[in-house]
């Protein structure tokens, strides 16, 4: 295309952001901020000066998240239809969950979760299916069924929210406060960052690794459910009642989902590696790609794991006493942050590339999932919240 | 921090080499790692127990050997301190070396930039402008100021240079971060216990390891009210007050006085239905000289109180000494009455019985017990209140104790109601439960009468003699009648002081294993007959008509009973303790800290997570144009660099390329 001196004085102008904003995007903004006003306007009798900050600077957030990768806004506002349906048909009767009909088998918050888990599932196995057979098409049921699945995810946590305070005023809670609940919240986390580099990195191939963990976490989610009962919802202990919470738990989820993508690039990575030239290779992005994404995720997961154990220091301070108190949750927390920062050292000012790097991403998965769940399983100590 | 080896360097100076030893990444990466793990010893070791539990753990051995590397107290142990001083070392002097060279780098634009050093870019590219020198800068610049760059031009002999840059914060982003690190370390520092330790060194202070009143601590141990830092706890019954904490030292502790006095007017601990606590909050009074008047203030979890720089927390809460009264029970004499024992939570009663004397300590009282009730409870709910409890101690001469906890109220089990007593013999273990029936008057009378029959050996005696005759058809005066009625004589002894679990043993030694399940379940039948017989002459004494046999609930009753007998022997103790009225008093556990340091770490946590931020998602780019006059209009040269990412800064240089070469009327169609 030619163009006139016009259309390049037009171009001049182009970077910012800003000017970059269509019609939907304003339109978005403004969704977002009525949705938080309406919020406010409703509940801001229950909220501290604290949770007000923390939902305008979510919303603000969100807004801008929406700006930057335009499938969010979709992906938001499908979520807000489906949880004001939900919570319109509760009303005030948590029972309607039995008797309604849209609730029980869709939108309750436990047929919502029901329902990530099974799309979850098929979705893993419509990427291997893709990735062993070479369809696109079904590459693309692959990443429908990832995103209907983070959706419904998203939609069951907000449902929940809603439920316990249907259940006792007093038990109303965020739900990010037990294994059960964060176990949801670090799929569809881990699902969103996928979709995110699948898209820009245009290739679905990596979906089929990806999804595997996200499959193995309801693994977990589905036999928490049936053999421990978790899905019930749990009045909050004293210590977790703060406005912290909000936003330590999913700053840390970011970090826990960026780094188990990673980690499960550093598989594909080396079985790349392994098998160069086959199949696996014209459908894989190339290992230099690999590389790259296993940093940026890294990179984004430590950026996000360190304001969330700075946020914890930040709580810790004022719910135990002290800052940094050698408990087994925050060792475990600064020995992940040791192990990623030692890898970001190797990459970035060692010139690491590669195959030991993605070794050490898989180990750093371990090493994540031990911080994450093991502590809770083997170590007693302050932070036993999400006890198995 | 960066890694600069310069080999083959002779002669360096040695601070040349300490500077880069602690200064190379090497050094660094091995240091993040070595604390890792380090830290992991820490949490897989449970910390700062007491020092018998590690005994018992580890054994006197290895004990020692743990002791010897500070393994109980890792986080404060020289060597993990010596790591971190070198981590902060490390990186104090990565900063010092490459902040000079970075904020050099963040101003100066290098103008003076020679053509030969730009063609050999990795990013560079050539081309001739339509346009003069001047108009090509100008409009170059123009367009790269509105993609955002800071642009310098210089006009050298035979050509212009235009030198930009972007996104430099990038750069700051690594000291930022690095020197956050450090800052961190700084404020931790001075919030550490380091300078106790070296008092304690030096033996200016010294541990108290004995669990006495704070009147009788030794001045050694005791800190004043003006320490720097520090962090501990106290326990404050309601209506008393405290003006000093305690502070855990490996296996003792010091006494940290307070420039304040804390006094606790109310405690409240709230429940959900389920039991879970909902809330702790307390109520306290700081009486301080300085006060016009003492500051009433309520505190709780989240929700510390900040006084004179000292921040209280609620923490934990205990029994503040409770008033109880207790009936002891004899299980030896069960005809006694019981003794009235009138105490305190948290103090000790001296007890005089036929086994010896024994020390009680009365250890804990709660006024709730909430259990969760199994899914297909009958009762439909989900949770059930045991109750009031007591915990106890029953210390024997020799020092050895059984810990016991009673609950005051008889608790249904399947359908009949028993008092509840746990017993165990260490900390480690389970309470195991001994369950008294309850009689139809709702005590254990009953039970005791029973027991005293089943001890006096007279009877049993006769009952023994009676069965062996009637049921083995053994005539009396023979020997072999006399040595059998005997014999069940001592396995009821056995059973009664030993309990069933004596008995299965004594067969597994005496018994061939062919015939062990055969003689067990005799021996059984014999206790159970005996007993049996006992029941029925207790029946008779209480007017009971058992000619048509025995009703179902007086067999219940007496299969409890039994089952509880059998329990006495491992249950180790004389009496039998009831919780029969109690005076509740709470204590609220204050942690009180002062950290001067805290916001010096908030300042570098906040410096940090911008370092990191600022280095990962701002992308520093710096470019260089070379124009010089040509036939055409001009030449134009172009080189970028970037710190980093050298991969993903393809794309953008085709982009600024392709631009910049159409605003130089240099090609005719641009790419997008």
């Amino acid at each position: 295309m030619s163009a006139t001196q016009e259309y390049l004085q037009n171009e001049f102008d182009k970077p910012s952001l800003f000017k970059r904003l269509g019609a939907y995007d304003w339109l978005w903004a403004l969704l977002v901020l009525i949705g938080s006003g309406v919020a406010y306007s409703e509940y801001s009798s229950l909220m501290d000066s604290y949770e007000v900050g923390i939902l305008f600077g979510s919303a603000i957030g969100l807004i801008i998240f929406g700006w930057y990768w335009k499938p969010m806004r979709h992906f938001s506002l499908v979520v807000a239809v489906l949880s004001l349906a939900a919570i319109g048909l509760y009303g005030d009767e948590l029972t309607r969950s039995e008797t309604n009909f849209f609730l029980k088998y869709l939108i309750a918050s436990q047929s919502a979760i029901m329902w990530m888990n099974a799309l979850f599932v098929m979705a893993t196995l419509a990427y291997w299916f893709a990735l062993a057979i070479g369809s696109e098409f079904s590459g693309k049921v692959g990443t429908a069924l990832t995103w209907t699945a983070s959706v419904m995810g998203t939609v069951g946590l907000m449902v929940r929210w809603r439920e316990s305070y249907l259940i006792s005023h007093d038990v109303g809670h965020i739900p990010v406060s037990n294994l059960y609940e964060v176990f949801i919240m670090f799929a569809v986390i881990t699902a969103l960052l996928y979709l995110h580099y699948e898209r820009r990195y245009n290739n679905r191939a990596m979906g089929a690794f990806v999804l595997t963990v996200i499959s193995a976490a309801v693994g977990f989610l589905l036999w928490y459910t049936f053999e421990r009962g978790a899905h019930e919802i749990q009045p909050l202990v004293p210590a977790l009642q703060s406005y912290w919470m909000k936003i330590h738990v999913p700053a840390n989820f970011v970090g826990y989902g960026a780094f188990a993508l990673a980690a499960m690039l550093g598989i594909a990575y080396l079985l790349l590696e392994r098998f160069p030239g086959g199949k696996l290779a014209a459908r894989m992005p190339s290992l230099e790609q690999l590389d790259d994404i296993m940093y940026k995720a890294i990179a984004l997961g430590f950026a996000f794991f360190t304001v969330a154990t700075v946020l914890g220091a930040m709580w810790a301070a004022e719910a135990w006493g002290g800052y940094w108190s050698w408990d087994p949750k925050e060792t475990w927390a600064l020995i992940v942050w040791l192990n990623y920062a030692a890898w970001l050292h190797l990459r970035l000012t060692k010139g690491w590339r590669g195959k030991p790097l993605a070794w050490w991403a898989i180990v750093g998965l371990f090493v994540t999932l031990f911080a994450f769940l093991g502590v809770n399983m083997f170590l007693s100590g302050l932070h036993s919240y999400g006890q198995l | 921090m960066s890694e600069t080896i310069k080999r083959g360097k002779p002669r360096r100076g040695l601070t040349v080499v300490l500077m880069e030893f602690l200064g190379s990444m090497n050094l660094a990466i091995t240091l993040l790692v070595a604390l890792a793990i380090a830290s992991v010893i820490g949490t897989v070791l449970q910390q700062n127990q007491p020092y018998n539990n590690y005994v018992m753990k580890f054994g006197p051995f290895w004990f020692e050997v743990f002791k010897s590397l500070s393994l109980f107290d890792i986080y404060g142990a020289p060597w993990f301190l010596i790591l971190l001083g070198f981590l902060l070392l490390s990186t104090s002097v990565c900063v010092y070396r490459n902040a000079p060279s970075i904020i050099k780098d963040m101003r100066h634009f290098r103008l003076d930039v020679q053509d030969k050093s730009l063609r050999g870019f990795h990013h560079s590219d050539e081309w001739h402008s339509i346009y003069d020198p001047k108009k090509s800068v100008s409009e170059l610049g123009k367009r790269l100021s509105g993609l955002g760059y800071r642009v310098r031009v210089k006009q050298h002999p035979g050509h212009m240079t235009l030198a930009a840059m972007k996104g430099s914060v990038s750069r700051l982003g690594y000291l930022l971060s690095h020197v956050g690190i450090v800052v961190i370390c700084i404020g931790g520092l001075l919030d550490g216990n380091l300078p106790l330790k070296w008092a304690e060194w030096r033996g200016d202070i010294a541990i108290e390891t004995r669990d006495i009143p704070v009147s009788e601590i030794a001045d050694k141990s005791i800190l004043s009210p003006d320490s720097s830092s520090f962090r501990g706890s106290v326990n404050i019954p309601e209506g008393s007050s405290a003006n000093f904490i305690f502070l855990g030292m490996r296996d003792g502790y010091l006494v940290q006085k307070l420039p304040f006095t804390v006094e606790l007017e109310d405690f409240r601990i709230e429940h959900y239905p389920s039991g879970m606590p909902k809330s702790f909050e307390s109520t306290i009074v700081i009486h301080d000289d300085e006060l016009d008047e003492p500051l009433k203030k309520d505190i709780a979890v989240n929700h510390p109180l900040i006084y004179k720089g000292h921040a209280i927390y609620q923490a934990s809460f205990a029994d503040g000494g409770s008033k109880v009264a207790l009936g002891a029970w004899s299980l030896d004499t069960p005809l006694r009455e019981p003794l009235q024992i009138d105490g305190t939570i948290g103090t000790d009663v001296k007890l005089n019985t036929p086994r010896g004397s024994y020390t009680l300590e009365l250890t804990d009282f709660k006024r709730f017990n909430i259990f969760p009730l199994s899914q297909n409870d009958p009762s439909g709910k989900k949770f059930q209140n045991y109750g009031p409890s007591i915990v106890l101690k029953l210390r024997a001469a020799n020092g050895e104790a059984r810990e016991y906890v009673n609950y005051m109220t008889p608790i249904m089990v399947d359908g009949r109601p028993f008092l509840l007593s746990g017993m165990r013999t260490s900390p480690a273990e389970e309470y195991r439960f001994l369950h008294l029936p309850v009689d139809k008057e709702g005590g254990i009378e009953r039970f005791l009468r029973l027991l005293a029959l089943a001890q006096d050996e007279e009877r049993v005696r006769a009952i023994a003699q009676h069965q062996a005759e009637l049921e083995l058809g053994m005539p009396r005066g023979e020997e072999a009648h006399t040595r059998f009625s005997e014999a069940m004589v001592g396995l009821l002894q056995t059973f009664l002081d030993e309990g069933i679990d004596a008995i299965v043993d004594h067969t597994e030694k005496s018994v061939p294993e062919e015939k062990r399940e055969e003689a067990l379940s005799s021996f059984i039948r014999i206790i159970q007959g005996i007993l049996g017989g006992l029941y029925l002459e207790l029946l008779a004494e209480e007017g009971v008509d058992t000619s048509s046999g025995v009703s179902a609930e007086d067999g219940r009753y007496f299969d409890d009973a039994v089952n509880a007998i059998s329990l006495l022997g491992p249950y180790g103790s004389p009496l039998y303790l009831k919780l029969e009225d109690f005076q509740h008093i709470e204590a609220s556990g204050f942690q009180i800290t002062k950290a001067p340091g805290q916001n010096i770490v908030y300042l570098g946590c906040v410096m940090l997570m911008l370092g990191v931020f600022f280095m990962f998602y701002l992308h520093y780019r710096r470019l260089w144009l070379l124009v010089s006059e040509d036939e055409k209009g001009a030449k134009v040269l172009f080189a970028a660099t970037t710190h980093r990412e050298r991969g993903n800064f393809d794309n953008e240089f085709e982009f600024l390329r392709q631009e910049l070469r159409y605003l130089s009327g240099a090609a005719l169609s641009r790419i997008e």
